[in-house]
């Protein structure tokens, strides 16, 4: 790792070294390490080291990024050039207002000793304890064990300095015997929390319940667990909860602030500050994570903005800025959803016939406006009668809008949970979302799942 | 960089390794977003690092880093030596990986002019004149143009004396119109959804696809779409036009076949697959005419390479024929069970991921039909052009797609255009009641530049030929 003076000295010598009116320098390491596992045998284990640098210089109003992964001072110093000759031919985006102004971050832990020192001899031991834990029961598993160690730095040319070290650990278990699948996962910033027993007596506990059946498709009252309500969530980040896709006239809000959208009971914000969530103290420009209520007790509040979408309406950036260059809008990390007053017990039992689902699978927009997504469940659907679970079913197809589930939400469980799938492509920066069980009197399902 | 490369193997053999190999990857990307008129993005990317696999005491360890220096190499050997030889304590069925003689060799992909020769000027230029040509229609709030090049150079070695070096070369372009209309949200796209088309080829292939000619259709079928009719729910006769093809070929053959899927080891993120080894040789995927090969070596299929990330050279092969499922896709490790040798599919995201089975050009073979014919033949059903969502299950069993437009095809006419069409079944009965396919005149190579598999995640850019084709009953329309 690079540690903060070395990753700010760095930034600042290509500060400057550039002649732009304005500079961005952003600063990304990893050193991270996956152990996979399928077949209650570990069948891929991988281990990574790598910095990336990102550049965006402005002329005037003309912008341009410039990525590298090669560090020695000559090769930055021809990706400062690069980027400068690209702002030069760039055409002006006269909606650019300014990099953002520095402000002060907080300051908070999100970096742990305990996640650094798990060699992969401790990673492999954790791993096969729980694959014996599975084997002893009759199952076979499968999963994934991540941790990593992640810095980032942001320095403008404005005076933003921002510098933290991440830590964070992944796990997620599928147990199956070919028939029937559970499903359990955890994710943290530290490694206290983390205890296996738990999550593989959750997994085992879904898989447990015998040969599924298969039950007509159509609309049915839901359990919706943590697992499957954070993609939901997620979902509505992407398409509704940030200022780019309202400016753009393609988010649910539009012409609906102010007004009840979804029932009263349902409250989601993000939260980068939120000890319960995954802690990010600032944005990928520096700024500052500020808490952004998106339903207030049914009601549409506001969305999250970055610095150009702020300045586009003479506002400030609530620190939801995502690597530049980002033309996705601001979508929120540090999703959270209120959590209720209920238990799952209680909820369960108020189900006279119903569908207890633990997560999706797949799930993908068919009408953005409405928020209409497409998915399949996976590991652990049930069917409820009466008040209990009574048998596994096969995996059903779902084709609902998320308002129109939120606006049918009967009951929300007190506990919440931080979910992720840890799921990294190129860049790692792992993110969760908190989020409750939710209890649905209408959910439409439109598949299932038979040869 | 040879002295390196050869100093890592001679340390892997020293230290009694069953077999290694490295590989060292510069990736260059330059891509430009255009959005209402405006160069949204404009921005270059460098990303250079080595990969060290290692198989040690039955089992697996990969390490990597961006430091391309002796010192840090030998440190992530040790690194890779230490993860497998702490892996073994939980290994699984012996690993039988064959040996496979030595290749030394260099390809590269054949481009008349080489997309980083282009100047970005040239190529803003393009865009923006799609863009403006799009922007003319008053209803069009968000216009889009896209332009992509990408440049890999890799360097693979191994123990078995392997010493191979390829520099592939893929471009693509792309424009959208989103329509937006009193909460009407609709787009339209050309060539396809999801930034374009791309290839392995030069910027020729950015030419040949003359962005601008198309602008205003798409502009004005998005603002046709605003005012269309909801697309119909029942069952009837389905015509996917050659792009949408592509993408339920993608996910309803391309992933079921991957043999890793098969054996279970993505069981944790993108799923298994409903197929098994034995199924091969036997299982009737479709009706007869349907014909899928899975080909490596096609000219310009984003899925070309010379060789894969195992130094097995690239191939093509049959993976069905008339119907019969016929072969998977499979490494040196997985290709036993099917008592064959690897058919050169596994490929690695840079230099930081490790292979895995991916697809490379898996086609349907073109029929006799024209789609006019196809279309003059059919009393009633729905011709869906343009993927717009994708959803299929972790088994590859039931799928949902999605398309931007749809049209009525009534008395073997098309009609009416359709809003928000989507379209569901279940692979197998699906791919069987495929009866007709388009000629060779309709066939057309598709890019997918986005197929995510693996953890950590890998994207991998593979290719799709189709034609258009037509299934009967299907259900449409499973909108809520």
């Amino acid at each position: 790792m690079i540690e903060r003076e070395s990753a700010l000295h760095l930034l600042r010598s290509v500060l400057q070294d550039s002649p732009a009116d304005q500079t961005e320098a952003l600063l990304l390491t990893e050193d991270s390490s996956l152990t996979r596992f399928a077949n209650s045998a570990i069948h891929q284990h991988v281990a990574e080291r790598n910095q990336v640098l990102v550049l965006r210089v402005i002329l005037g109003k003309k912008i341009a990024v410039v990525t590298t992964n090669i560090f020695n001072p000559s090769s930055v110093k021809k990706s400062l050039k690069k980027a400068i000759a690209l702002a030069k031919v760039q055409h002006p985006n006269e909606e650019f207002i300014s990099l953002p102004e520095p402000r002060s971050i907080p300051l908070i832990e999100t970096f742990s000793k305990d996640i650094q020192r798990l060699t992969p001899d401790k990673k492999v031991k954790m791993i096969k304890e729980i694959l014996t834990l599975v084997k002893e029961k009759g199952f076979k598993a499968s999963g994934a064990f991540s941790n990593g160690d992640v810095e980032l730095a942001v320095v403008n040319s404005l005076g933003v300095e921002a510098y933290q070290r991440f830590s964070d650990l992944f796990f997620h278990l599928i147990v199956e015997d070919g028939a029937s699948s559970g499903y359990a996962g955890f994710v943290s910033r530290d490694v206290d929390p983390f205890n296996l027993s738990p999550l593989a007596k959750e997994a085992i506990e879904k898989a447990s319940r015998g040969e599924p059946i298969q039950i007509e498709p159509g609309e049915y009252e839901v359990i919706l667990e943590p697992y499957a309500v954070s993609e939901l969530l997620s979902f509505l980040g992407y398409l509704g909860f940030h200022s780019l896709a309202v400016q753009e006239g393609r988010s649910f809000f539009c012409n609906e602030f102010g007004k009840k959208m979804v029932d009263e009971k349902v409250t989601i914000y993000d939260d980068g500050l939120d000890p319960e969530g995954l802690r990010v103290p600032f944005d990928f420009e520096g700024v500052p994570k500020q808490k952004v209520i998106f339903f207030e007790e049914g009601v549409a509040k506001e969305v999250t903005y970055d610095s150009f979408t702020a300045g586009r309406e003479g506002k400030g950036s609530t620190g939801h800025g995502l690597i530049a260059p980002n033309t996705a809008g601001p979508i929120p990390i540090n999703l959270f959803m209120k959590g209720g007053n209920s238990s799952l017990d209680e909820m369960i039992r108020s189900v006279r016939k119903g569908i207890y689902v633990t997560r999706f699978h797949y799930t993908n927009v068919v009408e953005p406006m409405r928020a209409v997504i497409t998915g399949m469940t996976r590991d652990g659907t049930f069917l409820i009668e009466e008040g209990q679970i009574k048998k596994p079913i096969k995996n059903l197809r779902f084709t609902e809008s998320i308002l129109r589930t939120l606006s049918r939400v009967s009951a929300i469980s007190k506990e919440r949970r931080v979910c992720s799938e840890g799921t990294v492509y190129s860049r790692r920066f792992v993110t969760g979302t908190v989020a409750p069980a939710i209890k649905v009197d209408g959910f439409n399902f439109s598949g299932v799942s038979v040869l | 960089m040879k002295t390196l490369i050869l100093n890592i193997l001679d340390l892997a053999k020293l230290k009694g390794a069953d077999y290694a190999d490295i590989r060292i990857v510069r990736r260059q990307n330059e891509e430009i977003e255009v959005k209402n008129g405006k160069v949204e993005a404009l921005t270059s990317d460098e990303d250079f690092g080595f990969g060290i696999r290692i198989l040690i005491k039955g089992a697996w360890g990969f390490a990597c880093s961006s430091k391309v220096a002796k010192r840090e190499m030998e440190t992530v050997f040790g690194r890779a030596l230490k993860i497998a030889k702490a892996s073994s304590k939980v290994k699984g069925k012996e690993i039988v990986f064959p040996s496979s003689p030595p290749r030394v060799d260099v390809y590269g992909t054949p481009v008349s002019i080489d997309p980083f020769d282009v100047v970005p000027e040239r190529k803003i230029d393009l865009l923006l004149k799609a863009d403006e040509i799009i922007r003319r229609n008053k209803k069009v709030k968000i216009s889009e143009a896209f332009l992509g090049s990408y440049k890999t150079e890799k360097t693979f070695a191994s123990t078995e004396g392997s010493y191979i070096e390829q520099e592939i070369v893929e471009c693509g372009a792309g424009i959208a119109a989103t329509a937006i209309e009193g909460g009407e949200v609709q787009v339209r796209s050309y060539p396809n959804s999801f930034r374009g088309n791309f290839a392995t080829k030069g910027y020729e292939w950015i030419e040949e696809l003359a962005l601008e000619h198309h602008a205003q259709r798409v502009a004005d079928e998005a603002e046709q779409l605003l005012s269309a009719k909801p697309c119909p729910s029942k069952i009837t006769t389905l015509i996917l036009d050659s792009s949408q093809l592509a993408l339920q070929i993608h996910e309803s053959i391309g992933h079921p076949i991957e043999l890793d899927r098969i054996l279970g080891t993505e069981a944790s993120y993108a799923g298994t697959s409903f197929l098994r080894p034995e199924m091969v040789g036997h299982l009737k995927y479709g009706s007869e005419m349907v014909n899928i090969v899975a080909d490596a070596t096609y000219p310009g299929g984003l899925g070309t390479f010379g060789y894969d990330d195992e130094g097995i050279e690239a191939k093509g092969f049959p993976i069905i024929s008339q119907g019969i499922l016929v072969n998977l896709l499979t490494s040196r490790e997985t290709a036993h069970y099917l008592g064959k040798e690897s058919n050169g599919t596994m490929r690695a995201d840079g230099w930081n991921r490790i292979p895995l089975i991916r697809m490379t050009n898996i086609s349907i073979e073109p029929g006799e039909w024209t789609l006019e014919g196809m279309i003059a033949d059919t009393e009633e059903g729905l011709f869906l052009s343009t993927n717009r969502s994708w959803s299929i299950d972790d088994k590859r069993i039931n799928f949902q797609f999605g398309t931007e437009i749809g049209w009525e095809i009534k008395g073997g006419k098309l009609g009416d255009i359709v809003k928000n069409p989507t379209y569901t079944g279940i692979t197998l009965k699906f791919w069987n009641s495929c009866d007709a396919i388009g000629s060779r005149d309709h066939w057309q190579m598709w890019g997918t530049p986005n197929c995510g598999k693996g953890e950590p995640g890998q994207v991998a850019h593979v290719g799709h030929g189709a034609a258009p084709a037509r299934f009967r009953n299907i259900q449409v329309g499973v909108m809520k």
